[in-house]
């Protein structure tokens, strides 16, 4: 044993990463409470909670009713009060019946009450698709609460900004929607802290950097973006690919900082196309840096359909050969 | 056996509709002052009242949701919080509200499109809440939160109508708080009308108050158009809720919630942009009028017993740094007995 000091470190999957995180935060603070269906003993359908239940209690890790809006709408109330709930949906396909205590009041508390109440809330889900699940199982919506002023929307790709931005999701007086891509819940395993630490939401993080083409994405969409990037990278062309982590509030300065420097740009994201961010993105770049824009901006994503059964899921799901094309139009226009 | 443990059918009342006290009733522990300072607050919640209801009318305010006729409800229900409990209210609480601190002129404020009227610095009050029904898991969270980190000294009131009932979070709320047994009284306005429906199109159900059983604790009916009934359950449940009998492990109900369904009607429109002629007919509040709950205490108040001061008394709370309520109504002058000061919000 070295008489250094050292920081321990584990190797985690995203998801073993999401259980360290909300240990320690519910070590750190006893106002953060877990709530939600399965929760308890059974440790969570994807095994997100394993054994708090046994560390902290069932007065701190608490199976409900099997009802989204109760969970939410209770957790709204717990977070006014002033303690930091966590409700977990089991699936972000079945946060809809939550969904107006989400935007109509989580939302809104802060602006209705002019600051008097908050509410400090995590709400997390499992999200997106790529996993051979039932109908309802893999939707990709992220857009829905972007679009929601008084939400901050996360999505981590790796397992060490995963309890990073958890943590800091939590600590924040305001709501989140905290959205776990569960395609890479169990894909690759990283060097964690065992301390705890955060990551500081709003901020994207450049996986790759280069010069001729931007190419915007978050969570499980980083691989095969990265992927992609290597793969045109043996053709000459030097790939950017920014993780933007946290949708909302959305890092605009670095994206138009790396655009201004590429003139081009891909975004790749899971969700239908029509109203999917990278619209957002696109039309963001546009008015801040239209003048350095040299091609076409791409947009890789799912289609304009239901979300299909997982027969033809692998269809639907952006992977790194289309992305490749659309790097290489991109390029070459 | 307590008031609240009765068949929910049986309509609690203290006062008849002419404000004498009904046979076998128990009239409430409250002294003098206390009734006066009641009524006083009833009326100047109506006067309160027809004065948005002109302002809107002149162009001067937006749409407003008024609540003459359910004075009694409010006031009563308010007068019997305790200094740390709070209120959740819907959108139509404005006596209740002042009741519990909020100045009038914040409501004005607020209904007149600036949020800082809701902004509540101080008071145990959470903000009006628009959406149906869907503060009632707010405030099973909320008490639910209080119970889980041990302040048993605070219950939490949450207003809604008869229409809420039928909402998803009505359910939900309660169900929620059946299992947790949260500090919770949810005090159903049944106004008879949301909006246009009448209270049969919301359910088949007999009583609103009978949909407690499901949930596994006590509904209750009472006249909410009688204020010293309405204060009398509120302030059981509120006991009850702060301090529930030990609890029933063989049958697992829950001990602290109640359902608390004050019948009563709503003279006025649903709001300032509703026209209630188009649905219901004046006959119908011509008959509710006759239980008027201001002159019905108007009425009981000169039969009081004369009592200065004795138990638990309500009060209308005083903001604080603290955020809790230290009691004493607004000053009502003289202590001696008659009802100068009562007469005296008629300037208002």
């Amino acid at each position: 044993m070295s008489t250094e000091q050292q920081v321990e470190i584990q190797n985690l999957t995203l998801v073993q990463a999401v259980r360290d995180g909300l240990r320690g935060e519910m070590q750190r603070d006893e106002d953060v409470v877990v709530l939600g269906e399965d929760v308890g003993q059974n440790g969570g359908v994807f095994r997100a909670t394993e054994g708090l239940y046994e560390e902290f209690g069932d007065d701190r890790v608490i199976d409900t009713p099997l009802a989204e809006a109760g969970i939410v709408g209770t957790a709204v109330g717990m977070a006014a009060y002033g303690m930091r709930p966590v409700p977990e949906i089991q699936f972000s396909g079945f946060m809809y019946p939550g969904f107006d205590q989400i935007v109509s009041h989580a939302a809104r508390f802060r602006t209705r009450s002019r600051g008097r109440f908050t509410v400090p809330m995590v709400l997390r889900a499992p999200y997106g698709g790529g996993i051979r699940a039932p109908e309802h199982h893999s939707e990709s919506k992220e857009a829905f609460y972007t679009h929601e002023a008084g939400l901050q929307v996360v999505v981590p790709s790796t397992p060490y900004d995963a309890k990073g931005l958890l943590a800091a999701s939590i600590r924040d007086p305001d709501p989140v929607v905290f959205l776990e891509p569960k395609l890479i819940y169990r894909a690759f395993r990283e060097e964690v802290p065992d301390d705890d630490y955060t990551v500081d939401l709003g901020e994207a993080a450049v996986r790759r950097e280069g010069e001729d083409v931007s190419l915007f994405t978050w969570g499980a969409m980083t691989r095969p973006s990265l992927d992609a990037a290597e793969a045109v990278a043996e053709e000459g062309i030097d790939v950017e690919v920014v993780d933007l982590r946290t949708l909302s509030p959305m890092d605009v300065e670095t994206i138009v900082e790396s655009f201004k420097r590429t003139g081009r740009a891909v975004v790749v994201h899971e969700a239908p196309k029509t109203g999917g961010l990278a619209g957002e993105i696109t039309a963001t770049i546009q008015e801040e840096a239209l003048y350095h824009q040299e091609a076409p901006i791409a947009r890789v994503t799912g289609f304009d359909v239901p979300y299909p059964l997982y027969a033809l899921e692998d269809y639907y799901m952006p992977e790194h050969a289309r992305i490749e094309d659309a790097i290489r139009d991109t390029h070459d226009a | 056996m307590s008031t609240l443990q009765r068949d929910p059918r049986d309509r609690v009342q203290v006062l008849d509709d002419d404000g004498r006290v009904v046979d076998g009733a128990e009239v409430p522990d409250l002294d003098d002052d206390d009734l006066v300072e009641m009524y006083r607050s009833m009326r100047l919640a109506r006067h309160f009242d027809e004065r948005a209801v002109s302002l809107q009318r002149q162009g001067r305010m937006g749409t407003y949701p008024p609540l003459s006729g359910q004075e009694g409800a409010q006031i009563g229900s308010a007068a019997a919080l305790g200094e740390s409990d709070w209120m959740v209210p819907s959108y139509r609480e404005h006596g209740a509200a002042y009741v519990r601190g909020l100045e009038l002129h914040e409501t004005l404020r607020y209904w007149m499109g600036d949020e800082r009227g809701n902004s509540l610095e101080d008071l145990r009050i959470f903000p009006v809440a628009v959406p149906i029904a869907s503060q009632i898991p707010h405030a099973t969270g909320a008490a639910w939160a209080a119970d889980l980190r041990g302040n048993d000294d605070e219950a939490f009131v949450c207003y809604f109508g008869d229409g809420a009932t039928s909402e998803g979070d009505f359910h939900e709320g309660l169900n929620f708080a059946g299992v947790f047994d949260t500090p919770t009284v949810f005090f159903c306005n049944n106004n008879q009308w949301a909006i246009s429906v009448p209270r049969e199109r919301q359910t088949a159900s007999e009583t609103l108050s009978q949909k407690a059983h499901a949930y596994g604790f006590e509904g209750v009916q009472v006249d909410g158009m009688d204020p010293l009934a309405v204060y009398k359950v509120t302030r059981e449940a509120l006991q009850k809720a702060k301090n529930p009998a030990a609890a029933d492990e063989a049958s697992g109900r829950a001990t602290r919630p109640t359902l608390i369904e004050a019948v009563q009607y709503r003279f006025g429109a649903h709001t300032t942009a509703d026209d209630p002629s188009v649905y219901r007919d004046e006959e119908e509040v011509e008959r509710w009028k006759a239980k008027d709950p201001i002159p019905r205490l108007e009425n009981y108040l000169p039969s009081t017993p004369r009592r200065r001061s004795s138990g638990p008394s309500p009060r209308r709370c005083s903001s604080t740094s603290t955020g809790t309520c230290p009691g004493g109504w607004p000053s009502s002058g003289s202590t001696s007995s008659g009802f100068g000061t009562a007469t005296a919000t008629r300037s208002y």
